[in-house]
């Protein structure tokens, strides 16, 4: 298996790898449900944390506790553990974002058996220093709780070391990206969407075994035989569950060369410093990191950060991603979109459910966006 | 210099306002049973002529924290309420359109884009709320607030504040009361350089007391109705609610739940119900269904069942047992985080359980609301839950509080009248 198929091997069926690390028995389980998931913490603590996305089935026993205008990430996790797919879990932890990943908190705890259930209530402004002291107090009360959920202590050497590791998959993830926005022809944009989507998943030390060399590889790779690639675009939004819309974009002349997805930049965007309290360091990278809209960073941030990304990748047109019922992203949009307007960056909104709208009516539409730039 | 005309035909129609507002206080004073829509009303003509009597006007979430604002003489106004009334007058579904029109997804709370709209076209009831000085943003009740008025504050271009309460899952953490307290000091910092004075400590500690007294007071009202038959029902409790919602620090609010408790009393006394022949009792919840409140008061009426309670109105008297009187300002920090919107699903079914034993009730009727995800999401929970520990049956109603276009009417009467035959039956 080449490295790659490693990684699509791990997006095609999760659930089955992650029983697979737990027949290994080195660590315990744990799934979690966003980028704000203080991850070295738990590596710290011995343990895996597993991204959960939607489980792309249909839903049915979800369908008892969640109304149909709850989003599809939302009902099809519920739907996933309600099925017993998530029985290699050993706990769940749901850092607060939006009011229906809240509620799934509520719902999942009352209704899923799992050894623990954690919440990482965090602030929902990140630019007081009240809001940044709370950030910290609530990181070291996670620490505690896994600590004692886990029946362990977690020194500050093993949380230094964790903060290690994730500055260098953050490192490499980001290099991947740049080599991606600087010769796009390099690697596609559903395998760069594949490593990055299960490295949330895999091994982390797995991870970091195998990184270094598609990074070299890739590094010796690019550039050769250039060609022409596609109008340059960059994609925002929530989550992207659907490896295709890469496909789909390239075939109609496009090329994704920057995101701002919290399955894609947002995830390994800043560092972590080195400090003497290595929770509070985590909570100032939290802080400064290009912030989900279900969090306050200012009123013109998100906008700023999109359109910085747009130039610094030369991208020629946006393209809004969208979770159909996702509110904090549909909120923002009318502001974004007048924001790349004034800046006469033209964009395109696709809004999606489990699946992606049949093929063919995307493709037309991007191939009229894509023309027009 | 169009708009030089029409800015100063607006100052002429303020400073008229003004005087009116004048005129109609005086006379309302003196009025011995005040009616609740003259109260409102010149509420809003004072709120919209704020300019010439030199008041700020301060936009506030339905939740969020009011007697500092009072405290500091400024006017509060709510865009939730506002969103109830356009829902009353049928105007929310051209509302929505119009910030469908602006790129707002039909998904979004309906409240929120209802107001969105008619900030830019001053359409609705009351031609739109008076223009803010500052926003208040507490998120007690929802997410969605804060993208709301993130979107407001960008568009009026004034300060915003935001009162982060975080969310109680399962309890309330010393971590969160030090954060939420250490906001309180933050805002009053905010309202004092938003009016250019000091906050008067002693004032907000005497409003505080009369929020208290008018929620006791809000209570009392909503207990009346454990009596049977019940001297009001849930619709007449969405509209008495209008002024614990916006004026509940004030004396005129104290004055009329006083008055409203009277009222009730004297009807549980003579045994007068809300409806004529009470035999069923149910309870609802989630916000009201706005534009269909007569209909399907009417409709259950029919059914001899009237909605003796309801988890909405209640809301805003739920978390008084974490208010501290003689200690009102430090007390606001756990009593606004721990409001019935902002716990978990299992301690809002244990409140619900609590309801259904106080008022004895039948059945529940549960509106899922489109709009509204924290009060919906986890409703079938609750509703499983009550079935489950003291054998109620619940409906579920879809709908929308505001946009219209989210509700069959036929749809939910076949579902009301099926789900009366199967209470009448149990009964038997």
């Amino acid at each position: 298996m080449t490295r790659l198929e490693e990684f699509y091997e791990i997006l095609k069926d999760p659930a089955a790898y992650g029983r697979k690390l737990k027949g290994e028995g080195r660590r315990k389980i744990v799934g979690y449900f966003c980028s704000y998931t203080p991850e070295e913490i738990i590596y710290a603590a011995g343990a895996h944390h597993f991204r959960l996305f939607g489980t792309g089935e249909a839903v049915h026993l979800a369908d008892a506790h969640f109304q149909a205008y709850c989003c599809s990430l939302v009902r099809g996790a519920l739907e996933g553990a309600l099925a017993g797919h998530l029985g290699f879990l050993d706990g769940a932890v749901f850092p607060h974002t939006c009011d229906s990943i809240q509620r799934l908190s509520d719902v999942w705890r009352m209704n899923v058996k799992g050894p623990f259930h954690l919440d990482v209530v965090l602030p929902v402004k990140l630019d007081t220093d009240s809001a940044k002291a709370y950030m910290s107090d609530v990181l070291h009360k996670f620490r505690s709780d896994l600590e004692s959920r886990l029946n362990i202590t977690i020194g500050k050497e093993a949380m230094q070391d964790a903060i290690r590791v994730f500055n260098r998959i953050r490192g490499y993830l980001g290099r991947l990206y740049e080599i991606k926005a600087e010769h796009p022809g390099t690697i596609s944009g559903s395998d760069l969407h594949t490593i990055i989507k299960a490295s949330m998943i895999m091994s982390r030390d797995r991870l970091l075994e195998i990184l270094p060399d598609i990074v070299t590889d890739l590094e010796k790779k690019k550039g050769q035989g250039d060609k022409p690639s596609g109008k340059r675009l960059v994609m925002t939004g929530g989550i992207c569950n659907h490896p295709d819309i890469y496909r789909i974009i390239e075939e109609a002349g496009g090329v994704v060369v920057g995101d701002d997805f919290c399955t894609g930049s947002r995830y390994f965007e800043g560092i972590t410093e080195i400090k003497d309290d290595p929770v509070a360091a985590i909570a100032e990278r939290y802080m400064i990191r290009p912030p989900c809209p279900a969090k306050h960073a200012g009123l013109f941030t998100r906008a700023g950060h999109l359109v910085d990304i747009v130039r610094e990748k030369r991208a020629q047109g946006v393209v809004f991603f969208f979770l159909k019922f996702c509110d904090p992203h549909a909120f923002d949009y009318p502001y974004l979109k007048a924001s790349l307007d004034r800046e006469e960056i033209p964009s395109i909104m696709v809004e999606v459910e489990d699946q992606l709208p049949s093929e063919g009516q995307l493709r037309t539409r991007f191939e009229t966006f894509i023309e027009m730039l | 210099m169009a708009e030089k005309k029409t800015e100063s035909m607006n100052l002429v129609q303020e400073i008229f306002l003004y005087f009116l507002a004048g005129i109609r206080r005086t006379l309302l004073r003196f009025k011995k049973r005040k009616k609740i829509k003259e109260i409102l009303t010149v509420y809003y003509m004072e709120a919209k002529s704020a300019r010439i009597s030199g008041r700020k006007v301060a936009w506030i979430t339905s939740g969020g924290p009011v007697e500092p604002l009072i405290a500091m003489d400024v006017i509060p106004v709510y865009p939730e309420n506002h969103g109830a009334m356009i829902g009353a007058s049928k105007m929310g579904t051209d509302l929505c359109e119009t910030s469908e029109s602006m790129g707002y997804s039909t998904d979004l709370c309906s409240y929120a884009r209802s107001d969105i709209a008619c900030a830019t076209v001053n359409g609705g009831p009351i031609g739109g709320l008076p223009r803010p000085d500052m926003l208040v943003c507490c998120n007690n009740i929802c997410g969605t607030v804060l993208k709301w008025y993130e979107v407001q504050a960008r568009y009026f271009n004034v300060p915003l504040f935001i009162f982060d309460t975080p969310f109680c899952h399962t309890g309330f953490s010393e971590e969160v009361r030090r954060y939420v307290r250490r906001q309180l000091d933050e805002y009053v910092l905010f309202l004092e350089e938003a009016c250019g004075k000091k906050m008067d400590h002693e004032r907000l500690s005497n409003v505080g007391k009369l929020s208290l007294e008018a929620q006791r007071l809000w209570q009392a009202v909503l207990d009346t109705t454990v009596n049977r038959p019940a001297p009001m029902s849930a619709f007449d409790a969405f509209y008495h609610l209008a002024l614990i919602v916006t004026l509940r620090e004030t004396r005129e609010a104290v004055d009329y739940y006083s008055r409203l408790l009277e009222r009730m009393n004297d009807r549980v006394a003579r045994g007068i119900g809300a409806i004529p022949d009470e035999k069923h009792r149910l309870l609802w919840d989630n916000i009201p269904i706005w534009h269909r409140t007569r209909w399907l008061s009417e409709k259950f009426a029919s059914h001899n069942a009237c909605l003796v309670a309801d988890t909405y109105t209640s809301a805003w008297c739920g978390s008084m047992k974490y208010i501290d009187e003689n200690n009102f300002f430090d007390s606001m920090a756990e009593a606004y985080t721990r409001i019935y919107l902002n716990i978990g699903v299992d301690e809002m079914a244990r409140m619900v359980l609590a309801m259904v034993d106080k008022y004895n009730v039948d059945g529940i009727v549960m509106h899922s609301n489109r709009s509204c995800k924290p009060y919906s999401l986890g409703q079938y929970d609750i509703a499983k839950i009550v079935e489950k520990e003291r054998g109620i049956p619940s409906l579920i109603i879809e709908a929308d509080m505001v946009d219209e276009r989210s509700f069959s009417e036929s749809q939910v009467a076949t579902r009301i009248d099926a789900f009366m035959e199967m209470i009448k039956a149990m009964r038997q």
